[in-house]
């Protein structure tokens, strides 16, 4: 297999034998994985399984206690988050993390500050190349958003939208970084049926339209059978399945962790 | 300028005479953009020609499905420069209208808006055999469709520019073809009985309604419109379209159905169509707001909103306004109107019209109070959506206008209301038994409205020639008279009454559910959904207040002796009301049987199970408990 990433379906995200202790707990251990370029990469597994400390890893808040990640080819085991944004990962929370008084065109605007590249005072003046890279990245942000239909929300905070509103402005503030590698930490939490299926359109018009490639947390499996390419299954910290979405539910170890049974049932 | 026989004439026309004028805007990616006639011009010849690259030709019919976008109208002129007839359909019908629309026009080319459409399209194909090609105006999320009969916009556009060198007089000679009483639009009526009906208007039809409302209306070249109603009704058509082409004003498309309002506000259009209940949404809306304000902001708002009742009131009856009165009118303006007609976006619009259903008196003196020019104008799909207009200083809630110069209005024996004129369309599109059902011998159409002229000549619209009924004892009952003073309760969003043949008059209510949500949460109401808001008793109490306060104006055998809450709203989609939100009566009064039963049967409650659509089409069935209250 290719070990050097980049363009044309290589390896976009190599995590190698990572473990991460906090204490005495093992919140995960000797995990390895391979993200594909242009691929929807899903984590699943039962609460306390690890899958939130993996992406925790892989955006930099946590480095490993052992083993190695690299991106597109680069080591970023022990690089701060800031550096990793800047290399083209961006990420969504689980709990939403917006700015709640700040309207939503604002809120996308913040996610393309690692692209902002005009000095404090220019901007500040707001005159010459600020105000040519100002009125570029608000284009951008237009485009965001129409893609996820925005539009009559652009001046409204983020704070007064409904949950699943929220939710889609995350997505939106990540996408304005124009990640190559997208982090979405269940997406789909906490959502009614008529939510979820509008952010799985979302994912999937990110994954097809822009070619981003994702990796994402999911509790809901229904929701991840039906749209990732290859899954990982964790539980209680380790990595127990992976391969193709068909192939990981026919597995008995994963029944086993999600039902507590070996009783031969398909899950999802 | 000179007087063209055909839309595509009038565009090429404005094409040479004011080639850098706007003609079009459309707000993309909030930018408003803007298109000149000689843009717009191209853009039409290049979709036409790829139409006609396609195989469309002289009478073929061009299926429309989406919301106002400028490709859409392009497409709209487009079919007709090649001699087609386009037929916009609603988008939010649900599968089987759809279906029905289609297949019935035969449309053989369809072009979508987005992929939300193509996938309804789609999902329908097998239905549609006279369906050639499908073509999407956004390409968003079509990559991996591999379906042989669809192509982008873009794409046709781009070999009808390659056909347009190859055939360079084509396009001309096309148009040139046209005549006047070809059929340029096909109209689906949503009809409130039966399937839709498809309505042929020709150039002339289009045109002369168009010239006679510039005639009787101020409509300049500098012009800006809304287009913000669904192109499938004929009113879009005729005060959007065709008025632009005929004076070159210029017609605004929305960034999308959300963004109506704040559109609205931005653009601030200097004319204005639109029917009650987006009237009535502004209203409730304003009020809603209003209610949120500081008790100063609430105090001053009252005041002011009492002084422009009082003038508008006695300004009706024909009387002087004392001087005081007056300049408090002025403060006014400069404190409340003004502010507000700039927060709705009417501070331009010169004019502003209300029409395809009647309005409550208050509201409509609501809006002239405060300074709007609202008027009534009444039309319909069959007449080219012109009959009648107000003039600017005869303006009331009780009529719906002056019949126009160039159109015959007259009453018939059963009091119904029939029209002649250059408006009335070539027929209903293979459904001659119905078209000859519509007309009378002397080619009068039968609108099926009952009316009346008033001694000034207005019209005067009581209700439908049908709907118009008896109670048991003889007396006359014309259900849309009380629905319409419930309906302008703020917490009402829709009632049907129930009368004909019945010892006394009983309604059925549809909460607002906004406005009664709004109300519950201020009273630290909790409730779930609709169906629990509207069978609250805090809410029957709410609703029996206004049932009584209607009733005070009522003589005593006209008021209504009993209702209930709905526990759903009315919906188009479980076939309840129009697309244009009219009432299918037959329809409820079968579906709504056990109800009715129960009115006149003296219980205290009803069951029903009540089968609910969703888009899709697919049924579910709702049981519900409601309460019949006996008012006061």
């Amino acid at each position: 297999m290719n070990d050097t990433a980049g363009s044309g379906g290589g390896v976009k995200l190599k995590i190698d034998g990572v473990a991460k202790n906090f204490g005495g707990v093992r919140a995960v251990s000797g995990v390895s994985a391979e993200v594909q370029e242009g691929e929807i990469f899903a984590i699943i597994g039962p609460n306390g399984a690890g899958k939130t400390t993996m992406l925790n890893m892989i955006s930099g808040f946590y480095h490993p206690d052992d083993g190695s990640i690299s991106f597109e080819g680069t080591n970023i085991t022990e690089t701060k988050p800031s550096e990793i944004a800047a290399l083209g990962i961006a990420r969504t929370f689980q709990n939403i993390a917006l700015f709640r008084g700040l309207s939503v065109l604002d809120n996308l605007m913040l996610g393309r500050n690692v692209l902002m590249k005009t000095g404090v005072l220019s901007a500040f003046m707001y005159w010459g190349p600020a105000q040519r890279e100002e009125v570029e990245h608000r284009a951008r942000c237009e485009e965001i958003i129409d893609f996820l239909k925005l539009n009559d929300l652009r001046k409204t905070p983020a704070g007064a939208l409904a949950y699943g509103l929220q939710k889609r402005v995350e997505l939106g503030r990540a996408l304005a970084a124009e990640p190559r590698l997208l982090l979405l930490d269940e997406p789909m939490a906490g959502m009614n049926q008529e939510e979820k299926e509008d952010m799985v359109r979302y994912v999937l018009d990110v994954n097809q339209e822009w070619g981003t490639t994702i990796a994402l947390i999911e509790h809901d499996m229904g929701v991840v059978m039906d749209i990732s390419d290859h899954v990982m299954v964790m539980d209680m910290g380790e990595k127990i399945s992976q391969g193709t979405p068909d192939a990981v539910r026919a597995d008995p170890k994963v029944i086993e962790a999600y039902l507590g049974t070996t009783d031969h049932k398909e899950v999802a | 300028m000179a007087e063209q026989a055909t839309l595509p004439e009038y565009m090429l026309q404005n094409a040479r005479t004011m080639a850098d004028q706007p003609a079009m805007r459309a707000k993309d990616l909030g930018i408003w953009k803007t298109y000149s006639w000689s843009d717009y011009a191209d853009q039409v010849r290049a979709f036409a020609l790829g139409l006609a690259a396609l195989g469309f030709g002289r009478e073929d019919k061009l299926g429309i499905i989406g919301s106002n976008i400028p490709n859409l109208y392009w497409a709209q002129v487009a079919a007709q420069c090649l001699g087609g007839m386009p037929v916009p359909v609603y988008q939010d019908s649900i599968a089987k209208e759809l279906a029905f629309v289609l297949r019935h026009s035969e449309a053989k080319i369809i072009v979508a808006q987005d992929q939300e459409q193509v996938d309804k399209i789609i999902s329908i194909k097998d239905e549609l055999p006279n369906l050639k090609w499908l073509i999407y105006c956004w390409p968003r999320g079509m990559n991996d469709y591999d379906e042989d009969y669809l192509k982008s916009f873009d794409e046709v556009q781009a070999a009808g520019r390659d056909f347009d060198s190859a055939n360079s007089g084509y396009f001309d000679a096309e148009i040139g073809k046209g005549k006047a009483d070809d059929v340029a639009l096909m109209c689906y009526t949503s009809g409130t009985t039966g399937d839709p009906k498809g309505v042929m208007l020709t150039h002339e039809n289009l045109l002369s309604c168009g010239r006679i409302f510039a005639a009787n209306e101020d409509v300049r070249p500098d012009d800006d419109y809304l287009s913000y109603l669904p192109m499938a009704w004929v009113g879009d058509t005729v005060y959007g379209l065709v008025i632009s082409l005929l004076v070159g004003a210029t017609n605004n498309c929305p960034e999308g159905p959300s963004t109506v309002m704040r559109d609205l506000r931005e653009l601030g259009p200097t004319g204005i169509i639109a029917p009650p209940a987006v009237w009535e949404g502004m209203l409730s809306n304003l009020q809603l707001k209003g209610a949120d304000a500081t008790p100063l902001k609430r105090m001053v708002f009252a005041y002011f909103n009492d002084v422009a009742k009082r003038i508008e009131e006695l300004k009706f009856d024909g009387k002087a306004i004392p001087g005081g009165l007056a300049l408090a009118g002025k403060i006014g303006d400069f404190m409340v109107y003004g502010p507000v007609r700039d927060q709705l976006g009417l501070r331009r619009a010169r004019w502003a019209y209300t029409g395809g259903a009647p309005m409550g008196p208050d509201t409509f003196r609501f809006f002239r109070g405060f300074g709007i020019n609202l008027k009534q104008v009444y039309g319909m799909t069959e007449v080219a959506g012109l009959v009648s207009l107000q003039p600017d200083d005869q303006a009331s809630p009780d009529t719906v206008g002056l019949p126009c110069a160039g159109i015959e209005v007259r009453i018939a024996e059963n009091s119904e209301v029939q029209i002649k004129g250059p408006g009335v369309f070539a027929g209903y599109f293979q459904q001659e038994e119905k078209t000859a059902e519509a007309m009378t011998d002397g080619g009068w159409f039968r609108t099926g409205d009952a009316g009346l002229l008033d001694e000034r000549g207005h019209l005067v619209i009581i209700d439908r020639a049908k709907d118009v009924g008896a109670l048991g004892d003889g007396t006359p009952y014309a259900p849309q008279f009380i629905e319409l003073k419930l309906k302008f309760s703020p917490y009402i969003n829709e009632v049907v009454s129930f009368g004909d043949g019945h010892p006394f008059i009983s309604a059925m209510v549809a909460i607002d559910f906004e406005t009664v949500g709004k109300w519950a949460e201020s009273k630290a109401l909790p409730y779930t959904n609709y169906m629990d808001l509207s069978q609250k008793p805090e809410v029957l109490a709410l609703i029996a207040e206004e049932v009584r306060k209607v009733n005070q104006g009522l003589p005593a055998v006209s008021q209504i002796k009993r209702f209930l809450l709905l526990s759903k709203d009315l919906d188009a989609d479980d076939n309840e009301i129009t697309r244009t939100r009219k009432l299918r009566r037959g329809f409820i009064a079968e579906k709504y049987g056990p109800v009715i039963e129960a009115f006149y049967g003296d219980q205290k409650e009803v069951e029903l199970s009540l089968a609910v659509t969703f888009e899709d089409g697919s049924e579910a069935h709702v049981d519900a408990r409601m309460t019949i209250l006996d008012a006061a």
